[in-house]
């Protein structure tokens, strides 16, 4: 499942919800990955664009790869402005066996980076400024030009 | 007509143009001085599907998206 949040994550809650929601499931693993903002540059924070639709079907493509392994993939993610030690992210892999598990995340995190419809604005000084140099073109890219 | 929407950081509305193919949106795009830094780094997705080809056909209510870099998380 994907969710989406205005502002901060609540993490504890998040990860105490997605445990019971798989207490019976029989999974042996649960690997969760949570993304906090931290103090560099001088930044009050991060905010973040989300476009949905694609946000949706490229999920959807990682889930299904963790179905094929026995695995289920949770994501939870902010819209808008999470400020300094607030948590934007959040990506958990349930699997039968911790293996699959460890290196599911692993891959699901490096794609989400590279992939994911998202894009990042450092907050700075009252100015939303995009983080080009931290951002990575989707494969692909540059067809246009 | 084709619409074509700017997401994330480029600064552009939305664009109502008669063209059959990306080859068309890339010439008009190339005229825009503004867009010039976003052609060679951003992605393009035709009714959310990204594509891989400037000939990729497009119909009348078809909807490009330009997507540029991206850093989740």
């Amino acid at each position: 499942m994907l969710y989406l949040y205005d502002g901060a994550l609540d993490v504890p809650r998040i990860l105490k919800e997605w445990y019971e929601q798989e207490t019976s499931s029989n999974y042996g693993a649960y690997i969760p990955f949570v993304g906090t903002v931290r103090s560099e540059g001088g930044i009050d924070g991060l905010s973040f664009d989300i476009y949905e639709p694609i946000l949706n079907s490229w999920f959807d493509a990682w889930s299904e790869k963790a179905k094929a392994k026995g695995a289920i993939i949770k994501m939870a993610h902010s819209r808008g402005d999470v400020m300094l030690h607030e948590s934007s992210y959040i990506a958990a892999v349930f699997s039968p066996k911790r293996r699959v598990a460890l290196e599911f995340i692993d891959e699901f995190v490096e794609d989400f980076k590279a992939s994911a419809p998202i894009w990042k604005y450092d907050l700075k000084g009252g100015k939303r400024i995009y983080a080009l140099d931290r951002s990575t073109a989707i494969k692909g890219s540059g067809i246009l030009q | 007509m084709v619409r074509v929407e700017f997401l994330g950081p480029i600064q552009k509305e939305p664009l109502e143009l008669y063209i059959t193919n990306l080859n068309e949106l890339a010439e008009i795009l190339k005229k825009d001085a503004t867009m010039q830094e976003w052609l060679e780094n951003s992605a393009v997705a035709v009714n959310d599907t990204l594509v891989s080809s400037r000939d990729f056909p497009l119909k009348d209510g078809d909807r490009v998206a330009l997507l540029p870099p991206v850093c989740g998380g």
